[in-house]
Order: C-alpha cells, then sequence, then structure tokens
C-alpha cells in the first residue's frame, strides 16, 4: 500500500516538475526577447491541434487495452479518407466533415481487425501494437505508392505515380474551422498589448473558436458515453476484469468496441491536425505521432487503466506547452538547439515512469 | 497421445515462420537478377557483421524476460568507448580492445539500469525496455552531442563538429576491417571477377560467443535462470533471488550487445553516431524471430538461421520491388513492413498460445474443482 501511494507521489511529481519548468520558462521568456502571447498563442494553437488525438487515447486505457501505441492504425485512416476526398475535389468545410466521417468509418473498420488481434492475445499488448502500428505504416507507404490517385494536386511529378510526401491542404480545407466564425484567411483575433524589449507593442492572439468547439463537442460525446450503460461497462473491465465477467459484461465485445472508437477518433484526430497545421503528411510521417500522444495523457495523469477528459486537457496542454516554449525560449537563452534533445528525454521517460508505476503483474 | 499433438504443432509453428521467409526468398531472389555468387558474398560479409548482435538477445529470452529492445544501450555503450579511443587515435585490433575496455563499463551501467527499470515492470518487459532504449538515446545524444568537446576534452579534432563540440554524425572509423581482415580467406570460383572473401577470426569469435551461450545454459547460473522463465514464483519460493537473476540476465545481454556494435562498426567501417542504434534491436529482433525463435524460447541455431534469412530478404527486396514494378522504393517499403511485421506476426503467436494455455488451465481447474464437488456430495448422500 506505501508502495503503491509512493509511486502515485512519485507521478505527480513528474508532473509537477514539468509544470514548473513551463511557469519558469513563461516567466523567463520576456528577458531573452520571447513574446508571451505569442507562446501562449503557439500552445492554445497546437492544443486544439493535438487534443482529440489524445482524446483517443481514452476509451482503450479505460477498457484496459493499455497505451494504444497502435495509434498509426487510426493515423493512416485519417490519411486515407483525405486523399479520397480530394479525388472528388470536395473543398471547404463539406469536404472536411465528409473527410472526417470517413476516416471515422475507415478507422472504424481497421480498428475491428486490430480488435480481432488484441482479443486473441494475452500480455504484450502494447508492444505488439507498436509493431502493429510500425507495419501498417510501411504497409501503407506501399498503397500510397500504388493507389491508383489521380487528383494533379495530390500525385507526385508528371507521370502522377503515387502520392506527394506532403500535401498542401491550401487548396482543400485549411483553416476552415480554425477561422470560424471570423473571416475565413483570419478567424477571430484579439490584440493584446505586450511589454517587450523596452517598449508597449501590440500582439495578436489568434483564438481557433472552431476547432476548439469541435474538440469540446468530441470530448463531451466521450463524456457522455463513459456515463451510459455501455460506457460504464468498459471501465468496468478495464479496472477489474473478473468483477466485469462476474457482473455479466462481454468482455471482448468492450475490448473490441473500445479499440474501434479508439481507431475511428485518432483518424478524426489527424485530419483535424492536418486542417490547422496546412499539410498532410504521408509516407513515415505518422510514426512520429505515437510516443508524443502516448506522453501527453500520461502526463495529464491517466495511468495504463484510467484515463479521464481532464487528463487529456491537461496532458496536452502541458506538453505542448513544453514543447512550443522549450525550442523558442532555451534556444534564444543558450543559443544552442537541444529542443530535439529534450523532447525525446520528457517523452519516453513520461512513458517509463507509467510503465513502472503500477509494479504488480495484470491479473 | 494429447502429448504427442501438440509436440507436433508447435514444431510446426516454429518451424511456420522459417519456411515462411523461404518461400518469399525463394520467389524474389529470380526477381531480383542478383546472381547467386553475390548473393553469397553479400551473406558472407553480413553474416558476420550481425550475428552477435542477434545471438546476444538468447539469455534475456531464456530468463523469461522477452526480447530485450534495450540492447541499444549495449551498442550506445560501444559507440562511447570507439568516440574515446578514436580520441587517443588508437586503431586496429587495439583500438577495438580499449573500445571493449572503455564501453563494458557503461554497458553493465546501462544494462543495471535496464534490468532495474523492466523488474519494476513485470509483464511488460519489452515494451519498457524499447522506451528504455529511445530514453537513454536521448541522454546518450545529449552527451555526445554537447558534452564532448565541451565539458569532456576532445583532443581528436577529425571527429569534432566543425563549431568546436559535439561528435560529427558520421565518422571513418580507425578500427576499419580491424577483426575482418586479421585472417580472411579469398577463393575464388571460376567465371567470377570478384573472389569471395571470408573473415574467418570474425566467424571464430561469432562461435566462441555461441560456444559461450551453450555453455552458459548449462552453468548453475543458466539453470536458475531458466527456472525464473518458467515459473517466477516457483523460483521464489525455492530460494531463488529472482529480481537478481533476471537483473544479470539483461546485464550480459547488454555487456555482449556492446561486443556486437564493435564488431558490427568494423565491418561497417563508419560510425553513424546518432542514428546508429535505432534499428539495432528492431533488426537483431527480426533476424532471431525470422529463425524461428520465439519470446519465449530461442536457441542459436535459430540465430543463425535467421540471420541468413533476414539479410537474404533485405538484399533481394528492393530490387525485386524494382524489377516488379519498376518502383525501387515498393521493394524498401516492403521490407521494412516485413521487419516489423515479423516481429508483431511472432509477439501476436506467442501471446495467443500464452492466452489458450491459460484458458485451458481455467478449465481443467474448473473440472477438478467439479470432480471434488461431485466427490463431496457422494460422500456426503453415502453418510
Amino acid at each position: 500500500m506505501t508502495k503503491i501511494k509512493h509511486a502515485i507521489q512519485g507521478f505527480g511529481r513528474a508532473r509537477m516538475i514539468i509544470l514548473i519548468f513551463l511557469v519558469a520558462l513563461l516567466l523567463i521568456a520576456p528577458v531573452f526577447g520571447v513574446s508571451r502571447v505569442a507562446s501562449l498563442n503557439d500552445m492554445l494553437t497546437r492544443f486544439a491541434m493535438n487534443a482529440v488525438l489524445v482524446l483517443s487515447m481514452v476509451p482503450m486505457i479505460q477498457s484496459g487495452c493499455g497505451l494504444n501505441f497502435g495509434v498509426p492504425l487510426g493515423l493512416v485512416s485519417g490519411l486515407l479518407a483525405e486523399a479520397i476526398i480530394w479525388e472528388y475535389k470536395l473543398p471547404g468545410a463539406k469536404g472536411f466533415i465528409l473527410a472526417m466521417l470517413l476516416g471515422a468509418l475507415i478507422g472504424a473498420i481497421l480498428g475491428m481487425l486490430y480488435g480481432f488481434i488484441l482479443n486473441r492475445i494475452r500480455g504484450d499488448e502494447m508492444v505488439i501494437a507498436t509493431y502493429v502500428g510500425y507495419a501498417i505504416i510501411y504497409f501503407m507507404n506501399m498503397m500510397w505508392l500504388t493507389l491508383p490517385f489521380k487528383n494533379p494536386s495530390s500525385v507526385q511529378g508528371y507521370a502522377g505515380e503515387g502520392l506527394r510526401v506532403t500535401i498542401s491542404l491550401d487548396n482543400h480545407w485549411l483553416h476552415v474551422f480554425d477561422d470560424w466564425p471570423g473571416k475565413p484567411g483570419r478567424g477571430v483575433v484579439l490584440t493584446i498589448h505586450e511589454y517587450l524589449n523596452g517598449q508597449w507593442t501590440p500582439q495578436e492572439f489568434k483564438i481557433p473558436v472552431g476547432t476548439l468547439l469541435l474538440f469540446a463537442f468530441l470530448a463531451l460525446l466521450m463524456w457522455l458515453f463513459f456515463r451510459s450503460k455501455t460506457g460504464t461497462a468498459m471501465t468496468a473491465v478495464g479496472s477489474n476484469p473478473i468483477y466485469a465477467m462476474a457482473g455479466g459484461i462481454n468482455i471482448k465485445k468492450m475490448r473490441m468496441s473500445s479499440v474501434v472508437l479508439s481507431t475511428s477518433i485518432a483518424a478524426i484526430g489527424m485530419i483535424i491536425y492536418g486542417q490547422t497545421y496546412g499539410f498532410a503528411q504521408f509516407y513515415t510521417a505518422p510514426q512520429f505521432f505515437t510516443f508524443p500522444t502516448v506522453a501527453a495523457i500520461l502526463l495529464g495523469g491517466a495511468s495504463l487503466n484510467k484515463a479521464s477528459i481532464t487528463n487529456v486537457i491537461l496532458g496536452t496542454f502541458l506538453f505542448q506547452g513544453v514543447l512550443t516554449l522549450t525550442p523558442s525560449v532555451i534556444n534564444s537563452a543558450i543559443k544552442l538547439d537541444m529542443s530535439e534533445v529534450i523532447r525525446m528525454i520528457i517523452t519516453n521517460g513520461l512513458i517509463i515512469i507509467a510503465l513502472t508505476r503500477k509494479g504488480k503483474k495484470d491479473a | 497421445m494429447l502429448n504427442k499433438k501438440i509436440d507436433w504443432r508447435s514444431t510446426l509453428r516454429q518451424a511456420m515462420v522459417p519456411l515462411l521467409f523461404i518461400v518469399i526468398i525463394a520467389l524474389a531472389i529470380p526477381l531480383s537478377g542478383f546472381s547467386s555468387a553475390h548473393l553469397i558474398g553479400e551473406i558472407l560479409a553480413r553474416f558476420a557483421r550481425d550475428t552477435f548482435l542477434a545471438v546476444s538477445l538468447i539469455i534475456p529470452i531464456l530468463a523469461g524476460m522477452g526480447i530485450n529492445f534495450a540492447i541499444s544501450l549495449g551498442a550506445m555503450a560501444a559507440q562511447i568507448g570507439i568516440i574515446i579511443s578514436q580520441n587517443f587515435f588508437v586503431g586496429g585490433i587495439p583500438g577495438m580492445l580499449l573500445s571493449a575496455l572503455i564501453g563494458l563499463p557503461f554497458a553493465i551501467l546501462l544494462g543495471w539500469f535496464a534490468g532495474s527499470v523492466m523488474n519494476k515492470a513485470k509483464g511488460r518487459e519489452m515494451i519498457s525496455s524499447m522506451i528504455l532504449a529511445f530514453l537513454i538515446s536521448g541522454i546518450y545524444q545529449f552527451v555526445v552531442l554537447y558534452i564532448m568537446g565541451g565539458l569532456i576534452p576532445i583532443q581528436n579534432k577529425d571527429i569534432l563538429l566543425s563549431r568546436g563540440y559535439g561528435i560529427k554524425n558520421s565518422i571513418p572509423l580507425a578500427t576499419k576491417g580491424a577483426l575482418d581482415n586479421l585472417w580472411n580467406i579469398k577463393f575464388k570460383i571460376p567465371g567470377i571477377m570478384r573472389p569471395l572473401n571470408i573473415p574467418i577470426a570474425t566467424y571464430i569469435v561469432i562461435a566462441l560467443v555461441c560456444v559461450f551461450v551453450v555453455w552458459f545454459k548449462k552453468t548453475k547460473i543458466g539453470h536458475d535462470m531458466k527456472a525464473v522463465g518458467q515459473s517466477q514464483r516457483v523460483a521464489d519460493s525455492a530460494g531463488m533471488k529472482v529480481d537478481k537473476i533476471r537483473l544479470q540476465s539483461i546485464i550480459i545481454s547488454t555487456v555482449m550487445a556492446m561486443l556486437g556494435q564493435l564488431i558490427y562498426l568494423q565491418n561497417i567501417g563508419t560510425m553513424n553516431t546518432y542514428n546508429g542504434t535505432d534499428q539495432t534491436s528492431l533488426f537483431a529482433a527480426a533476424a532471431l524471430l525470422i529463425g524461428g525463435a520465439s519470446v519465449a524460447s530461442a536457441t542459436i541455431p535459430n540465430a543463425l538461421i535467421g540471420v541468413i534469412l533476414f539479410h537474404l530478404m533485405f538484399i533481394v527486396m528492393p530490387n525485386a520491388g524494382k524489377n516488379l514494378t519498376g518502383n525501387p522504393a515498393i521493394g524498401e517499403y516492403f521490407r521494412s513492413f516485413i521487419s516489423y511485421g515479423v516481429v508483431a506476426l511472432a509477439l501476436v503467436m506467442h501471446a495467443y498460445s500464452r492466452k489458450k494455455a491459460a484458458e485451458e488451465e481455467r478449465k481443467a481447474l474448473h473440472h477438478q474443482k467439479a470432480k471434488e464437488k461431485l466427490a463431496n456430495t457422494e460422500a456426503e448422500a453415502k453418510a
């Protein structure tokens, strides 16, 4: 018991350290000529970009399938949906929403296959997920090259063989939700005066209202779902499978639905990410999303079988805060680009802390 | 009767992965258009390069800890050793020995750390070892990129970045070919321009490490590891220090990986300082698993066969893909897909059989309880 208490305190400490680190960076930012308003705006934008991806972790954690290192399955579903929608040249919000629906559908199909595997194994779910994730990325790489995409803005070169590595969303649905309800191309912008480099300067602060509302909507749905009968049953499977089985819950079905849900939401998350980022990245890019997404929800206080919407919001905000502030502040402070190394250590350190937190072997 | 059936099945399952690969390769070789002499030459070189690393995965599997993806830590220790010995301008065999000597304490320390973390994450050893490799890679990069040449003085300006601190990303090694060229046999096959080259010294070292692993399994500590691997609870109640034994298996594996990386690098000739260790564990694990090993059992033949099959696939696949589809990228992606996929497949197959075993155990227990109950009621009825 004391050991468990100790471990919980240990993890809380990691989160505290990150929080203090973040606040300290914000406080010293003006000393190095880094605008606090711009930094906070970056954090908010990146929060809106990544929050749905992090949200996709929740169902699988809740149902006891562990951290979803198989998130690339959802990411490639989202990318595939985007590429298909572009073939039909549907721009703007209509195309964006259709892409999300189609992505969720493809994600559900891939999620079913993946859930089928997960239901037939015992132990090592996470390492299997990681490798299944890597494998699907390379499988889809072959698909990106061979599927018969025709839209000239999507395909490579004159010959038109295979999709481009990055596709700009300028002609598709760039910032359609970010800018809503403001003017397209500008969005909702506040002007804040900030004392920087010895004078008061106006800084623009753009609020991605539409994207934030979209996240809020999905988060609300998730919150309601976990209060429904099915959602409660899913939580029961995650926290105590033997008890759940005694209560007559179909464990396999619950695990399957959680995987389908996670993968679908990840697909939607990828499309929302692209909408803000401005590019869709094909080929090996999805593999760089896995560990940061997992680390974000852990930073928010989730454990291997418990996660909440609060964990998602807190975790995404803190994690994206570290990612935005460390390069800008630390680089201008010591004239060294250490952001990549810091990112690696924080991301993987958080995952290791969570993995070692519960010493007991899963029953 | 039942036992026989299971045995036959498990043998088939073990042989299935290698057989599958033999079929894939047999189809791909004619498509690739490589001559058999070219392939044999490549395999002879790659066998010398990679076998040691694949063998270094065997001992943690014996101790029931699955695939030790943290062998990358040993590779990092080796690279630190190489950087330091290169700093003192020591090359050749003395350079390799010095690198090994410097790498040894790092490998032991990192292995100890990895083992401790994995002991805290029982039941999740593999994923922990994988993430740990990424974490330590971050710290390693920090040290090599920012501390070396700064706080740690580096005299050899050739390996230093032009900005004055940090090690170059690509270093030509002074130990290039040290072991391979110590004693090699060239022999000519009529009709082929290039003579085949067999690095006998490296092969002897690989043979020695294989003998070491076989011998190690027969020692007291080897037996203890096997016991721990079969059941931690039983081993614990038999008075074994389970955690300590597990820790030892990881330390041995890390030290072996350190030596393996030295051999690998002297064969390649240049060191990729920052990203060189990323794929170490993936390739070693994929090779071992293609050779028919599972997460719970791995032997020397698995490693030897696996290295040959994996690298054959590695060589022929891009060219076969190019000739088949006109696009070389397809073959490269296919090869990566297979490397990751085979690890996933082997893990799934093992986790599946483990689940089956657990279910059967539960059923048997149920049966036994029902029988006891029946006996009890009968006894009561008699009374």
